[in-house]
């Protein structure tokens, strides 16, 4: 395929893991260019790229990196964090990043840590992550060796578990060594982020490709993708496909080409349902609608969804929609951090009215009941974690109505026991017997009959 | 707490500018010093050695899914049953661990030589089903390999 790989260059496929096979490669070319450029003029160049956010949020990359206040309006050192949490479901391409590329995406840890003038760079990755967390501490023993670390120290932190930690400042508060639950906003990390310190936090994405455009220039980076998304990106391919896996891709690449050609089409001769498109708290997709879809920033706003995290998730027609619902609910459930109350109330209720309309025992009114808790916690939470888990849901509702009425017409599944999503359930939460042994209180027991 | 343990605490507080920074680096060498989970001396050497409180230990501990607060078996399999897995046949793997083990998910067997349990999305999501063997990732694991990979973690018990 002529398609440029600009993250993963160089790898022929495979891992760049010895420092040495990297520079023979042109490796940290960018940040030798970065290191005599002033820092304003590495934030110059990130601008000409039009590189934004990788994470999910979009936000151009330079601009953030331009709102760290100078030494002289605050007096206090400047940090970069890096987020390494990726939780989303359905995204999986950081860990393939951080595995073959580590010292591209090191080196951008230097870069960013120039441009932001900053001593200190932590990469919070997620706890799950444990051979990406050895490739990276081994990588970063031989940059210090070859002394190309200067005066940054890089601390890679493991997190222990926790999806809100993505959200910026659970991460924050996180890496503080506390419960990783998000602050409000203002102040902005830019202003007070950690240590209430002057912080910039990027995903790993981001930073890799920052490597890529100091080697290249920022004009020639935005030649590459589409005019509001520069660049190429690596999308998470997952679901009912014969090829799941990370993709590099320019962006403005057809949607349903991904589906069909990268990932060899829909298994088993089944047929394309749905598409959730940037990771599960996004707006899904029906199959029709997927059609003139292209894989950038604009193309999916038009089609009323959002590119997210770049996690494609294709569910084909075994997929109850119902039990979809309820399974994406009980993840946000189980990941609220229970700080506000729209979010940790909200999603249990939305769980328990999935689950009661798939078990049969849904009332005519169940479905605007949902429709109601969803609005009632959409723009109300703290943190985009309660207003996401209700977007994609309601989506569900909005897309599929005539489905989730037949359960309740029914009584129950029309699929029957036929859906690919039968009897899956929400991880087990030992949790309850913890708390118990330790006697400082109970959980609630949580039947799904609450609202029989 | 073992002393090179406690050395290694104090090596993490050098880490951060705030020591608390290093509760959770912390409390994670506590974890796999004490077999995988955090008992009540466990949360107090750590409380000591970051000049915290037990209580903060455990109120941080207990936020994480990662940080367990009662024995669990000499190998952990954790299984994702989030969408991209569930859509490719998680729930049979399930199903084939708890035949395989005797258990139930969320329970350790009576030798204490496996704990099964079910989680949250792993980030293996084209790759489904991800089964975690003490940390370690399987990819694509269906629920015929189920068997091997009981039998492979009973004879390393």
């Amino acid at each position: 395929m002529a398609t440029p790989e600009i993250v993963f260059a160089g790898t022929n496929g495979g891992a760049v893991t010895e420092i040495a096979e990297y520079e023979a490669t042109g490796g940290f070319g960018g940040l030798a260019r970065a290191r005599a450029m002033a820092p304003a003029d590495v934030i110059t160049e990130l601008n000409a790229s039009g590189l934004r956010g990788r994470g999910g949020a979009f936000f151009p990359t330079g601009r953030k990196w331009s709102f760290l206040p100078s030494r002289e309006q605050v007096a206090k050192p400047h940090y970069l964090v890096v987020n390494a949490d990726e939780s989303e479901p359905g995204t999986f391409k950081d860990r393939e990043i951080m595995l073959r590329v580590p010292f591209r995406f090191l080196e951008g840890c230097l870069i960013a840590a120039h441009a932001i003038e900053s001593r200190h760079v932590f990469v919070y990755i997620r706890g799950e992550y444990e051979r990406e967390f050895e490739t990276l501490v081994a990588a970063l023993a031989q940059i210090r060796k070859r002394k190309l670390l200067g005066k940054v120290t890089v601390v890679v932190h493991r997190g222990a578990g926790a999806y809100i930690c993505g959200e910026e400042t659970a991460l924050l508060e996180s890496l503080e060594g506390r419960r990783g639950q998000p602050r409000t906003k203002p102040p902005f990390p830019a202003i007070a982020g950690l240590y209430a310190s002057p912080t910039a936090v990027n995903n790993v994405e981001s930073i890799t490709t920052a490597t890529s455009i100091l080697e290249m220039g920022g004009a020639e980076y935005a030649k590459l993708g589409v005019e509001s998304s520069t660049g190429t990106r690596v999308f998470s391919l997952s679901g009912d496909v014969v090829r799941g896996g990370n993709y590099e891709l320019p962006h403005g690449y057809p949607l349903s080409d991904l589906i069909n050609v990268e990932g060899g089409g829909i298994a088993g001769g089944r047929t394309l349902k749905a598409v959730i498109p940037g990771g599960s708290s996004t707006v899904i997709l029906t199959a029709s609608e997927i059609e003139n879809v292209t894989l950038d920033f604009d193309s999916m706003t038009a089609a009323g969804t959002a590119i997210g995290s770049a996690a494609v998730i294709a569910l084909d027609d075994r997929c109850c929609m119902v039990q979809l619902g309820a399974r994406v609910s009980q993840f946000y459930e189980h990941e609220s951090c229970g700080k506000c109350t729209p979010c940790r109330v909200g999603t249990h209720w939305t769980t328990s009215i999935l689950q009661k309309i798939e078990d049969g025992r849904g009332a005519p009114a169940d479905l605007d009941l949902l429709l109601d808790v969803c609005d009632r916690v959409n723009g109300k939470c703290l943190c985009p974690l309660g207003d996401t888990a209700m977007i994609a849901i309601a989506s569900y509702v909005a897309k599929f109505r005539d489905e989730f009425q037949a359960h309740i017409d029914q009584g129950g599944c029309p699929l029957g026991g036929a859906s690919s999503l039968e009897g899956i359930l929400a991880p087990v939460t030992v949790y309850e017997r913890h708390i118990h042994a330790y006697g400082v209180g109970r959980m609630i027991e949580r039947p799904l009959e609450v609202i029989a | 707490m073992s002393a090179s343990l406690a050395d290694r605490v104090q090596a993490l507080r050098g880490l951060y500018p705030d020591p608390r920074s290093a509760v959770v680096p912390a409390l994670q060498l506590a974890q796999a010093e004490n077999g995988g989970w955090l008992s009540e001396e466990a949360f107090r050497a750590v409380a000591d050695a970051l000049e915290l409180t037990p209580a903060y230990c455990l109120s941080v501990a207990s936020f994480y899914d990662m940080f367990r607060v009662e024995p669990v078996g000499r190998h952990v399999v954790e299984i994702c049953t989030n969408v991209s897995c569930a859509v490719k046949g998680a729930q049979q793997v399930v199903d084939a661990f708890e035949r395989e083990l005797g258990i139930e998910t969320g329970t350790t067997t009576g030798d204490g030589a496996v704990t099964l349990r079910t989680v949250e999305c792993l980030g293996g999501c084209g790759w489904a089903t991800v089964v975690a063997i003490d940390n370690r990732h399987r990819l694509h694991v269906r629920s015929a390999d189920v068997p091997a990979i009981v039998e492979e973690l009973r004879g390393d018990a």
